[in-house]
Parts: C-alpha cells; structure tokens; sequence
C-alpha cells in the first residue's frame, strides 16, 4: 500500500528507500493538546499503521480535557477524571512520547526537531503548541504568587491559594477570569475580580447580561470591580497586593492573570514559517513549508485565531484528512460560548453589537433573574445573549447558524421553540421539535441527528451516548440537553433507564433494592437479582458490594457474607498496595500500646521482611509491602500477641482516636481513653455503608481531633457532649452537636444508635456526614435521642448484628486449612527447572 | 495443537474468584465464573500494572481492583471507554482438573 508522501526528503530517508524496505512515515508532533489529541484519534482509528509517531510536550504529561481544569478547581472533579489519553493509550498506537521535553528548535533544511534532550526526523511535522497567556507588563508581574490560568500548575497553585482560605485576586473578567474566581471561590478563598471593562464578559455578553452575572457572582462572595486598571503588583518576597491605577489597593495571597492569551509560536516564527499573529495555515491546515502543517490555538487562517475548541476539532479533522491525502477544507462555523459555573447560566452566539438596521427584541424576568436577547437583520437572527435560562440556546443558535428567516415567528422568536408551534409545551417537546441538524454539543460539533442515530442503534444510557458520539465529552454543560435528545427519542423507556439505578444492572435505586430486600425477604445476592430484575448475569463491581452489605445489615443472622463479591481489601483483609503486595494495621485499642505489642509487630517486620513501618494518621502502626502469601503467617504471629486485625481496609469500624484525658493530663475532665477503648471493643468488626471514625477528647482542647471524625465526643466537666457527621477527607466539615449527657453508659447507647441507624439507612459508599445531610440531623436526634424505645431497639439490634461480626477475621483465616490459599495454586516455574 | 498441563483442581479457586499460577513469563491469573467456566489470562493490568486475580468476577468480566478497568475475560479486551488488551492463555478442564496451555512451561525453559 502506498502512503500519500512518500518518504523520499532527508538524506536518512533516502538512505533506507534504498533498501527497498516500505517504511511507516515518521510524523513528529510539537504539543500534546487538545487539538493534536483529536489528530491523533482520528489519524490512529483511520490508518493505525501508517505513521511511525513521536509526540513532544512542554507539559510533563500527555493530553486532558483542558476545559475542566474550572471543575477540578472548583474540586468537582479531580486530575485523574479529566485524562483523555493515558499512557496506555499511547502505548497501544505505539506513540513515542517526550513528555516534559520542549521542543527547543526546528530545523527545516534537515527535517529534524529538537529538545534539550533528543533529536527527531521527520517526514511531516505538526505543529500544535496552542497559546500562551498573556502577561501584563506592570511591575511586580514576576513576583512569586503571581500565575496565570492555562495547565495542571496553574490549578494546583489556585487550589493551594483556596485552601489556606487566603485573599486571591483575578485580573480579567472574561470566560477564564470568572472560572478561576468561581473555583478559589468554592474552596474557601476571598476572591477578588478586576476588569478592565464596564462590564463582566464584555465580548460576549451584553451590559444586561454582564449586570445579572457581576449580581449572581457577588452572591456567592466575589467581589468584581469593573473598570479596574491594574497598575502594579506590590510585594516584597511574594506577591501582597495589587495597585489600581485609581489608587484602590486590593490585597493578595495570590494574583491570577487571566487577561488573554496569543498564539504560541515562537518555534514557527524561529524556523521563519510564515507567521501573522499566528501560524498561517491554509484550508488543508499546511503552513508555508509543504512539510509542515499546525493547528490548534497556535494557527490563523484566512486572519481568524481560535479560543474555543469546536473548530479547533474541525481542524483536527480536517487536518488528519489532508495527512492521509485526502481532500478537506476547513471551514469555521459560528461558536457559541457558555460559562462552567455552576449557578451561572449563560449563553452567546453571534453579533449583538448596535449597528444600523439592527433591531433588538429583549425578554426579562426579574424575578427569576432571566434575560434574553436577540439582535435581528434582515428577517435573520444575527446574535443571542441569555442569562438565567439558557435551555434553548441550542435552538437559536442553529437558527443564527443557518441564516433562518424568522419572519413568520417574529413575535415569539424570544420565548423559544415551545412557542413556536402556539401554545407552551414541555421543553422535551420543544427538543423533540429541533431539526436533526440542530448542533446539541458545541464543544464536538455533534448534532442532534447524530445522537438520535446513535440512541435508536442501542446507546441508550448517557455513557453510551458520550462514548459513541462524545457528545457532552467536553466541557459537560450540554448534558442536560442529550438527555432531552434521549428522552425524546426513548420516550418512556429513557424515563425507566434515568440515572437512579443503583447501576447499569438495574434501574432500582439503592433505596428501593434495600426497602424490597426487606418487604420481599430477599436473602442472597442471586434472589435479589432474579427477583428484581437484574439485567445483567452476575451484577458488576458496583452493585455486588453493595448488596452484599445490605443484605448483611438486613439478615445478620441468615445470610452469609460474599467474600467474592467484596472488594479486594476486605476480602483479603489488608490493602493492596500499587505493587500487588499488602499494608497490615492491627488493632491498638483507643491507640494504646505496650512494650510487647511493639515487639510483636517489630518481630513480624523482620521475619516477613517489611519495607516500611509506619505510624498511621489514626493512631497506629502500619506495615506495608508485605507479600499476599505471607499474610496469614503474619497474622497468625501477630495474634499470639494478642494483636488483631485494624480494618484499616474495611467499610467498617477504623480507629478510634483519644486523646490522654483525665488519667494525666492536667485538663482533662473525664476518662476519654477509657471511654475510646470501651466504645472501640463494643464496635469493631461491624459492617458499615463506608467507613467510621471516632475522635473522642478529654477536653474541649480537643486533642483527638474529635469535631471533624464521623462521631466525636468532647468530655466535659458536666459529661459527655457527642456530635456526628464530620469529615475530614475530600471534604472538610465540622461535626454537629447530636445530644450531651452526664452518664458515660448513655454517651455509649447513643453513639451505638447512631452507628445502628446510619447501617440501616444510609447508601452504600456514602460516609456519615452524606447520610445525615440527606436524611436532615433532626430525623436522626427524633431516632436516637427522643425516643428512648427506639434508641434501645437500635441497640439490641446492633449487639445481635454483633453477635456474628464482633471477632478477629484474621484468626479466622490464618487456620492450617487457609493459608494454603493464599498462595499461587501452582508454580509451572520450578517444573521448567527440572 | 496445543498440549496442556494440570495445576489444580477446580475447587481450588471459588466460585467468581481466582488463583494465580507461576511461571516463568509471570504470574497467569486462572479464574472462575459462577457457572464454573475457567479462563487464564495474563496477571498484570494493562494499566498500571494491577494484579486481576484479585479483582471482582462479574459474569465473564473481570473489574481490576486497583483503578476498576472492566475486562472481557474471553478475549483479554477492555470494556468500555479503556483500551489495552491483556494477553489471554489456552486452559480447560478435565475431570475436575485445570489444564493450562503447555506452552507456559515451554516458553519458560527455552527462556
Ligand atoms: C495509612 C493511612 C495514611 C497514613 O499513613 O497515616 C491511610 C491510608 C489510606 N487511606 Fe486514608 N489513611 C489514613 C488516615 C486517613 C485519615 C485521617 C484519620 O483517620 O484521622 C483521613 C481523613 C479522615 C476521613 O476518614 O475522612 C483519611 C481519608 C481517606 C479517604 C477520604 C475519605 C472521604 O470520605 O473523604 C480515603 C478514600 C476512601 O476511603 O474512599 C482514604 C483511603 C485510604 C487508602 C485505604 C487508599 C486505598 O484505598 O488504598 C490508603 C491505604 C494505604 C495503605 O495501603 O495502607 N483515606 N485517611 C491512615 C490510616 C489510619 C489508620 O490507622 O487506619
Ligand atoms: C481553564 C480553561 C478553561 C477552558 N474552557 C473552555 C471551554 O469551556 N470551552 C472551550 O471551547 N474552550 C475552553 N478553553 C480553551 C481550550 O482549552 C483551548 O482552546 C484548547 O485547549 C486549545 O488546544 P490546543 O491543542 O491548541 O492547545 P493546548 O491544549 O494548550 O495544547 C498545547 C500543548 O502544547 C504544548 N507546547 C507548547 N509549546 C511547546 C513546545 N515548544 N514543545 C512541546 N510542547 C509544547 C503545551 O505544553 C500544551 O500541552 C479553556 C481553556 C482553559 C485554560
Ligand atoms: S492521602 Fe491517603 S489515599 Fe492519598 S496517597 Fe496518602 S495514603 Fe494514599
Ligand atoms: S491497574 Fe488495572 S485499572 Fe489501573
């Protein structure tokens, strides 16, 4: 098969056509971005052969949705959910990547682009090195502090800044200024916009519009001062302030620049390809070296430069095409921007500037705080600004895009395609009533019809529908819409196949599986799923652990646990490590020791090896890197000394921190180790919906940290004041007061009651302070304070529950008759030695 | 045609769960389904590395039990939005005895 270019240019290149042998075209790319991660896709689906490809980048890692950098700030997201190629996706097209190796020159006479570390040849170069920010030029700008909002750093810096609940400064109020104030904003920082212009978004947004976003951002504690020129950053060591040109002085832990950006193209200009304020690239996206081609924010076509990624996927498309030697034009289409902050809807496409022969028709609702405009020419809809309700923004903006005359529905136009066809419908109907060509995701260019195609051929859930037309795979504010799309399309089956089920096996939610285990008496994983429907044959690793736990809680005494349908931890009692090996925490009571404890474990960490030995964040000792098959004979030694297992692993009872107390020190006012010990030895061993902690201080000092634990008890002079619901996890939240008593026999009741009520109604995986949040405290005090009878019940139910589970797991499986499992069932190693 | 070599008897390994074998390439993962199908394939996750016997056997899927990528255990293919392939081994069972592919000691002598 014959490749489009053949590899004929460099002197190496020629070298080898000599020898007859057909060679892969070596491709090296410049950037791991959005743009070249769509090249790459579309280049790897359609000739996984063709190209021998080596892929540098700047950034010490391959490509992710740059789009939801705004979420993982805002901590509705993490790094790890936003990776779109991972290494093993690189591996699997035999892409050799140079991450973390700036491409430092190209030299186009010999073909080769280099880094500081390694040279490359190539037969054709892309260039894809997107933007970088703008940098006001005032002094201070270099201070440390001081960042810009365009990669991973950048976050990381802004959270750290939010965290600490410091005073940020955002210079530049358009689309990446406010989702920076939006994300420090949600992490705890006081942050504080300035922006140049009379109003927020002013490129895209009206003064009306820019008004009801400044409104809406100040509500949630963003200050914006618009008309705001930055005149110098102040520090000494580190940034301190920020000076405005009018003398207002904003203080600052942290400034972020977020003022523009411009194409990224020192190489090309270095390499002396012809450069405008961009790369000029023409319509095949081939830039004035036939061997080189960019795209992505770096490149101007026909005068235009791109910020948004919708065309910059065109591009990708049209580019992969002309490398396989295909005809393609690329041609941008209208883009419309939206904002990701959650509580902000907005919406703008096209020209809404004033001009002659414009006409305007605006809708407001101040009540709701909603306002919509569209600016007409001609009969045609030329622009929309919306704010507040954004649902049909889709629909006006396919009418913008296809120049539609809306003589006919003038009058309605601005109440949306409901009312179009008289009177107002359901917004399904309205969905339902948009052309196939409708586009639905701005980010992919995926239009209705595509959607539909894709439902109606079996992607009936939203992932299926992401993974098959990557529709709302970008910046996720379409989602909303695809699911009208799918439920107009399904009809009532999209109702039944709606997001409450517990998993893709079922449409029940976790509440119903756990009311009809208890009405229907279900009494094993494989009734459960006949009775109920199971779609799937044996469930998946979503739904078993959890109704393995609910049937436990249900049935202590009937059912019998289902160790393959636990997580690897808890069914092998220890961690897994990253390595395969294992972590092992015993048990020390309320996190008291003794000198032949510690000899114990020292021993088992010599006799089995153990790379580490650490003392864990909960009051105890943790040893990690142990071999599976070691681990019953480490448990086995371990128990000889009395020693049992932590559950450091387990959905279940972790540590109980103390604090000294009364016993010695000075302050203390009750026996709180004393009283962690006793509640510890009453609750280990229970299953629990997620993990359980408890805190419990001889004195409001608080020593053992008792006010951010899932249950805490702060002794005082007059008794015991225990609170519940704290975290101090992926979230941080203080506990809440549930009930005080003088009696410690009572304090212990009621923590045992809260624990037995919080198993019997709360969903699998959600912690404590989930559950409470979702049920309302008072529900729970009416339960296990106010009605002692049902306090009591809670009690007796819990002990009988205990009866079964209150015993040392790992005594139970380091037996002569185990351990053998815990080993490879055979070794064909030592055969071969033979 | 492949020859086969015993390691163990079915009962060994539970009921949605499994074992691992030694050899000289590395671990094999032997696993087995409720209805008592066995499929052997490579113990290392394509992603980073995770060892799949410990993961939760769900028809003839397998969920690795560091980062939850789902594999079809009939073909070593990821399911879903990952991709990677996890090398898949011949095995059968005969009276009650698990026989893998031969060629695991083969490979391993001439190694
Ligand atoms: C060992 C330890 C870190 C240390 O070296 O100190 C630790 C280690 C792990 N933690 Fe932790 N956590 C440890 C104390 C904590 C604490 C502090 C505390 O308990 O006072 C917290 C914050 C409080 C809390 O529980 O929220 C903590 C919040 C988490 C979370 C976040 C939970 C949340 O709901 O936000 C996870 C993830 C999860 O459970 O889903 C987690 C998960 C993990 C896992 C189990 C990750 C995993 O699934 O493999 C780590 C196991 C490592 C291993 O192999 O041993 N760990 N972890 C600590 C063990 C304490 C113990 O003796 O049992
Ligand atoms: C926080 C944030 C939110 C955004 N939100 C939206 C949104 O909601 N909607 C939207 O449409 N767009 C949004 N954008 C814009 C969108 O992310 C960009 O348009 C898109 O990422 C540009 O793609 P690209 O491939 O051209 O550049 P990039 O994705 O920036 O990739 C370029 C890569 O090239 C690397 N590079 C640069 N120079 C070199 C060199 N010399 N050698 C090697 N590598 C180099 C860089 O390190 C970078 O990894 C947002 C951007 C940010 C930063
Ligand atoms: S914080 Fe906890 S979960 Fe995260 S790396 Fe440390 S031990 Fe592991
Ligand atoms: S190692 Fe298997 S999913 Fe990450």
């Amino acid at each position: 098969m014959s490749v489009p270019f053949p590899a004929t240019g460099t002197p190496a290149a020629r070298n080898r056509s000599s020898l007859h042998l057909p060679r892969k075209r070596r491709l090296v790319v410049i950037g791991a971005g959005m743009a070249s991660g769509r090249l790459l896709e579309h280049l790897t689906d359609a000739a996984h052969d063709a190209f021998q490809i080596t892929l540098f980048n700047a950034e010490p890692r391959g490509n992710y949705d740059r789009l939801m950098l705004s979420p993982v700030l805002s901590g509705e997201k993490i790094f790890a959910d936003i990776v779109t190629h991972d290494d093993a996706w690189y591996a699997a097209r035999g892409i050799d990547c140079r991450f973390g190796q700036p491409v430092v020159r190209i030299d186009r006479a010999n073909r080769i682009v280099h880094s500081a570390q390694s040279s490359v040849e190539y037969d054709t170069l892309v260039i894809a090195t997107g933007s970088a920010p703008f940098i006001l030029s005032v002094p201070g700008r270099d201070l440390p502090g001081v960042v810009t909002y365009r990669d991973l750093e950048d976050t990381n810096a802004m959270i750290a800044a939010g965290i600490a609940g410091k005073d940020a400064v955002v210079i530049g109020g358009g689309l990446l200024g406010l989702e920076a104030a939006a994300g420090m904003a949600a992490r705890g920082a006081n942050v504080t916009v300035i922006h140049l212009m009379g109003h927020l978004m002013e490129r895209q947004l009206d003064p009306a519009a820019g008004y009801l976003l400044q409104r809406d951002l100040e509500r949630r504690g963003i200050k914006v001062h618009c008309k705001g020129a930055t005149k110098a950053i102040l520090g000494r060591d580190r940034v301190e302030a920020v000076l405005l040109e009018d003398g207002t002085v904003h203080s600052a832990d942290l400034v972020c620049m977020a003022i523009g950006i411009r194409p990224e193209t020192r190489l090309a200009t270095d390499a002396h390809l012809e450069v405008e304020r961009g790369i000029v690239v023409d319509d095949a996206m081939r830039t004035s070296d036939p061997h080189v081609f960019a795209l992505g924010e770096c490149v101007e076509h026909r005068g235009q430069l791109f910020g948004l990624v919708a065309p910059l996927y065109e591009q990708a498309s049209v580019l992969a095409r002309s490398l396989l030697g295909e005809p393609a034009v690329f041609a941008p289409v209208q883009t419309a921007t939206r904002l990701k902050v959650t509580g902000c809807n907005l919406f703008s496409a096209g020209d809404f500037a004033e001009a002659e022969g414009r006409e305007d028709i605006v809708f407001r609702d101040p009540g709701r705080g909603i306002y919509k405009r569209a600016v007409l020419q001609d009969d045609r809809l030329v622009g929309v600004v919306m704010y507040g309700d954004t649902a049909d923004g889709a629909w006006f903006h396919g009418l913008i895009r296809d120049r539609a005359d809306i003589t006919a529905m003038r009058d309605t136009l601005i109440l949306g395609p409901a009312f179009q066809q008289g009177a107002p419908v359901d917004p399904i109907a309205a969905v339902a009533a948009l052309p196939p060509a409708a586009e639905i995701c701005g980010c992919n260019g995926v239009c209705k019809g595509t959607i539909v195609d894709a439902v109606q051929a079996g992607a009936t859930t939203l992932d299926a529908v992401r993974r098959v037309t990557k529709a709302s795979s970008s910046c996720g504010t379409c989602t909303g819409l695809v699911e009208q799309v799918m439920k107009a399309t399904l009809g009532d089956r999209f109702a039944a196949a709606a997001p409450a089920g517990m998993c893709r096996c079922t449409d029940h939610s976790h509440e119903d599986v756990r009311r009809l285990i208890r009405s229907v008496g279900l009494k094993s994983i494989p009734a459960v799923m006949q009775e109920l429907g199971w779609r799937s044959v044996g469930g998946c690793h979503s739904c078993r652990p959890a109704l393995n736990y609910y049937l436990l809680a249900e049935w202590p005494l009937e059912y019998r646990d289902d160790r393959q349908s636990r997580f690897v931890n808890e069914r092998n009692h220890a961690n897994i490590q990253k390595d395969g090996t294992y972590s092992v925490v015993p048990r020390m009571w309320g996190g008291v020791t003794t000198p032949q404890e510690l000899r114990a474990i020292a021993d088992a960490a010599d006799r089995y090896g153990v790379p580490m030995v650490k003392v864990t964040g909960g009051q105890r000792i943790d040893l990690l890197g142990v071999r599976k098959e070691d681990l019953p004979h480490m448990w086995a030694d371990l128990n000889r000394a009395g020693l049992v297992s932590g559950h450091a692993y387990s959905k279940g009872l972790r540590t109980v921190k103390t604090c000294v107390g009364k016993q010695f020190c000075r302050f203390g006012t009750q026996d709180s180790t004393g009283l962690g010990i006793r509640l510890e030895k009453l609750l280990w061993g229970s299953w629990t919906p997620h993990k359980v902690k408890l805190g419990i201080s001889g004195c409001p000092r608080n020593c053992a940290e008792a006010t951010c634990k899932d249950i805490g008890v702060i002794c005082v002079e007059s008794g015991f004041v225990i609170s519940v619901a704290g975290a101090a996890g992926m979230e941080v939240k203080e506990t809440e007061h549930l009930a005080s008593t003088p009696s410690e026999d009572e304090a212990v009741e009621l923590v045992t009651a809260f624990v037995q009520l919080y198993r019997e109604h709360a969903r699998y995986l959600d912690r404590p302070y989930k559950w409470v949040a979702k049920v309302g405290l008072d529900w729970v005090k009416s339960q296990v304070v106010d009605d002692i009878a049902a306090r009591r019940a809670l009690v007796a139910r819990f002990e009988l529950s205990q009866s079964v589970y209150r015993k040392d797991p790992w005594a139970e499986l380091s037996t002569p008759a185990e351990t053998p499992n815990w080993a490879p069932m055979a070794d064909l190693t030592l055969e071969a030695a033979e | 045609m492949t020859m086969f070599v015993d390691v163990g008897a079915l009962d060994d390994i539970p009921r949605q769960g499994a074992r691992v074998v030694r050899t000289r390439e590395g671990c094999v993962a032997v696993f087995r389904t409720a209805d008592d199908r066995v499929f052997a394939l490579q113990d290392r996750c394509p992603h980073k590395g995770g060892p799949l016997s410990e993961g939760l056997v769900h028809g003839t899927s397998v969920t690795c039990p560091l980062h939850n990528w789902v594999f079809d255990m009939t073909s070593g293919q990821a399911q879903g939005a990952d991709e990677g392939l996890v090398r898949t081994y011949p095995v059968r069972i005969q009276n009650g005895r698990i026989q893998v592919s031969a060629d695991l000691i083969a490979r391993s002598t001439a190694a």
